[in-house]
């Protein structure tokens, strides 16, 4: 019984842990624009959401979904650099409220666009035959493309802390979150840098999107439920704060996992309890500076 | 040799000519009807199923003349499936567009909103899409006639039928909202009185399609049958990952409800071997003489098949029209006693009829399994039984509140 039980709660525990890095593929981005430009991009959900439909177009187009992979997060990338320099830059300097404004009513925007385009009814592509199905572990038979999704997360944080770290360009991001004017003052055109950090961060909900596509299925709504889930991660985590992402996606995928193994009815109230009490304890979230949202 | 104007200016006018005795047929203002539905948000599909039913019921009675010689005019409005706007929308409809008769409504949430406001106007509104409440006492009023089937009916018919035909042993999957506890609720019941145990239930939060952590345990416990009683666009995402985790090759999955057009997005291979209930499947027009002729003036109109709740928009429609021709007025409490007394209709299947008590109609489901192999374009499903009318299936007048 007690062997059943525990093997039970170990394919739980590992359904959360992946769970959790798919909450973190969605979160990064959100958390990386914030950290370095202080706007709350309302509009991740609906970007997210457009990387699922590119890639759906790509796969038709090439019938490669590794074509889609790469190329959808590149085509929302560039929607991104768009957005950046035509709507967001004429509002740097006023309220931040404009800006979270914006990207509110942008969201909406994307979301009915994309029905006139691609139709009301959702759509649906399938991952590579390669990772259909399932595959066992031992303790659990799992999906192949969930691991897939895990093992593609964990190259994009290698990639991201790579670039943040170790480039040039990394560390003028860096130095600009922690004093934009000292960097500005060294002659550096940190507007470029957002514009660049931006599209990243947008390219990244677009790679989330294209990921999920296989799993939850493509529609015009998709992004409204994913945003809420970033949010809590970003805001446990500490806002703009990668490390913080990280660990506050896997704690909220095994948090989920954990409560809907045992009172299914409490996994989505347990969320936002777990982000009230971390916000009690540290108001700026786990990995948070205190102030840098101000 | 006659050049494109002179052609054109030719057909026109033959056109107008051969219309004149309809014109002046259907003389005097339109009858109006307003049809509040969620054109836009999670369930527009459906949405646009309805519409499209209601849409060609016009141009079915228009052709013939309209009602009482008069046109008959639909009003469709968007009530983004929000009891608030549903409410505002069909007041607006009432009150400014003169309606005499409201038709519509999705969710059992927004379809409250809409009566409340028909029956303040002394209206009648024929509800068209899944209620326990909208038939029962307190809400439904002398006027509110329910087109569609509910969870209690098509819960009966497929758990009776699953249960028997599909494995003992179930677990339910439900969206944690009125119409998924209500299935829940009946399912348990149903499957319980047939002989079947059901091993567990999960609830799940309405639009959040991720299934990965309810799964395990569900495999766990080794059901014969899954019931999803999934929505919309969370549907898709239940049978993608139910399949990544392996779960088709122990378990038959059936829905209360099977869509054509979730059954084309999720894709014939998820759906194979699902079974569902349904109000209208198009393939009946091969059994069904009525079907024929509605599913291929559909066909011809919109040039694709309809699923299934486009059916209860075209028979709610010619309801009205029906009760309008028999009582030959239009206003609603004449309307209401003509229909109740005259109960037995069939638009576009087989017989159904009004329930005198409660104003719900009854009327065949059939139940269908996804094919393994797509047949033509839009051949999802076979029917594999069907379930007669029959006013057991519901629960009672008494115990719906009427003394």
């Amino acid at each position: 019984m007690i062997d059943v039980s525990l093997q039970a709660l170990a394919a739980q525990a590992f359904t959360g842990l992946v769970l959790g890095g798919i909450l973190v593929l969605l979160a990064i981005g959100l958390s990386l624009i914030f950290g370095l430009m202080a706007v709350v991009n309302f509009a991740h959900g609906s970007l997210y959401m457009l990387g699922a439909y590119f890639g759906f177009f790509v796969l038709g187009l090439t019938r490669s979904y590794w074509a889609a992979l790469i190329l959808a997060p590149i085509m929302v990338g560039i929607v991104g650099l768009v957005i950046e320099r035509f709507l967001m830059r004429p509002l740097y300097g006023r309220s931040p409220d404009d800006a979270l404004l914006l990207t509110f009513g942008l969201s909406f925007v994307l979301i009915e666009a994309v029905k006139l385009v691609w139709g009301k009814m959702g759509l649906t592509f399938d991952p590579p035959k390669a990772f259909a199905g399932a595959m066992n572990l031992g303790f659990m038979s799992f999906p192949v493309y969930r691991l897939f999704i895990l093992a593609v997360t964990i190259v994009v944080l290698v990639a991201l802390w790579f670039f943040l770290e170790k480039t040039n360009v990394g560390l003028i991001v860096r130095a600009g979150t922690r004093d934009p004017l000292m960097v500005r003052a060294l002659g550096i055109d940190l507007g470029r840098i957002w514009w660049l950090v931006f599209g990243l961060g947008v390219a990244m909900a677009g790679l989330a999107g294209v990921l999920a596509g296989p799993l939850r299925g493509v529609y015009a709504d998709m992004g409204l439920e994913m945003i809420i889930e970033s949010f809590v991660v970003v805001v446990v985590g500490g806002m703009g704060s990668l490390p913080g992402a990280i660990v506050a996606g896997l704690l909220i995928g095994e948090v989920v996992s954990l409560t809907t193994f045992f009172a299914p009815k409490l996994a989505e109230i347990v969320v936002f309890l777990v982000m009230a009490l971390v916000l009690l304890v540290r108001p700026s979230g786990l990995f948070g500076e205190a102030g840098l949202a101000e | 040799m006659i050049d494109r104007r002179t052609f054109l200016t030719g057909t026109i006018g033959a056109a107008a000519v051969m219309a004149c005795p309809a014109v002046l047929r259907a003389q005097g203002s339109p009858i109006r009807i307003g049809f509040p539905l969620p054109l836009t948000g999670p369930f527009d599909w459906i949405a646009a199923d309805q519409q499209k039913g209601a849409q060609l019921a016009m141009d079915v009675l228009n052709a013939k003349g309209g009602a009482l010689g008069r046109k008959v005019e639909v009003l469709f409005r968007d009530d983004e499936l929000k009891p608030a706007v549903g409410a505002q929308r069909t007041k607006e409809l009432i009150e400014n567009q003169n309606v005499e008769f409201i038709v519509g409504g999705l969710a059992a949430h927004v379809q409250m909103a809409i009566n409340e406001q028909a029956k303040k106007a002394n209206k009648i509104f024929i509800s068209i899409s899944q209620s326990d409440e909208i038939s029962a006492k307190p809400d439904s009023g002398p006027l509110t006639f329910h087109e569609a089937l509910n969870p209690t009916i098509t819960g009966r018919s497929v758990g009776a039928w699953a249960v028997k035909n599909v494995g003992k042993k179930w677990w339910i999957v439900y969206a944690d909202y009125a119409w998924g506890k209500q299935n829940n609720a009946v399912f348990t019941d149903v499957v319980q009185k047939n002989g079947g145990t059901v091993l567990g239930s999960t609830p799940y939060p309405l639009g959040k399609p991720e299934f990965s952590t309810h799964l395990p345990k569900i495999q766990a416990a080794r059901p014969e049958v899954l019931l999803a009683a999934v929505p919309g666009n969370d549907a898709v995402a239940f049978m993608k990952q139910a399949i990544s985790f392996g779960l088709k090759q122990q378990t038959k999955i059936v829905w209360p409800l099977h869509f054509v057009d979730l059954a084309k997005t999720v894709g014939i291979d998820a759906f194979a071997d699902t079974y569902g209930g349904t109000s209208f499947y198009w393939e009946l027009q091969d059994s069904v003489p009525e079907a024929k002729h509605y599913v291929e003036a559909f066909t011809k109109k919109f040039n694709r098949p309809p699923d299934s709740y486009s059916g209860y928009g075209y028979s709610g429609i010619m309801e009205v029209a029906r009760g309008i021709e028999l009582a030959k007025s239009t206003n609603s409490d004449a309307v209401a006693t003509a229909l109740l007394n005259n109960p037995s209709y069939a638009h576009y299947k087989t017989k159904q009829w009004w329930r005198k008590c409660d104003r719900k109609a009854f009327q065949d489901l059939w139940i269908v399994k996804g094919r393994q192999q797509l047949k033509g374009e839009w051949g999802y499903f076979d029917v594999v039984s069907k379930v007669a009318a029959d006013e057991a299936l519901d629960r009672t007048c008494g115990e719906k509140g009427y003394a």
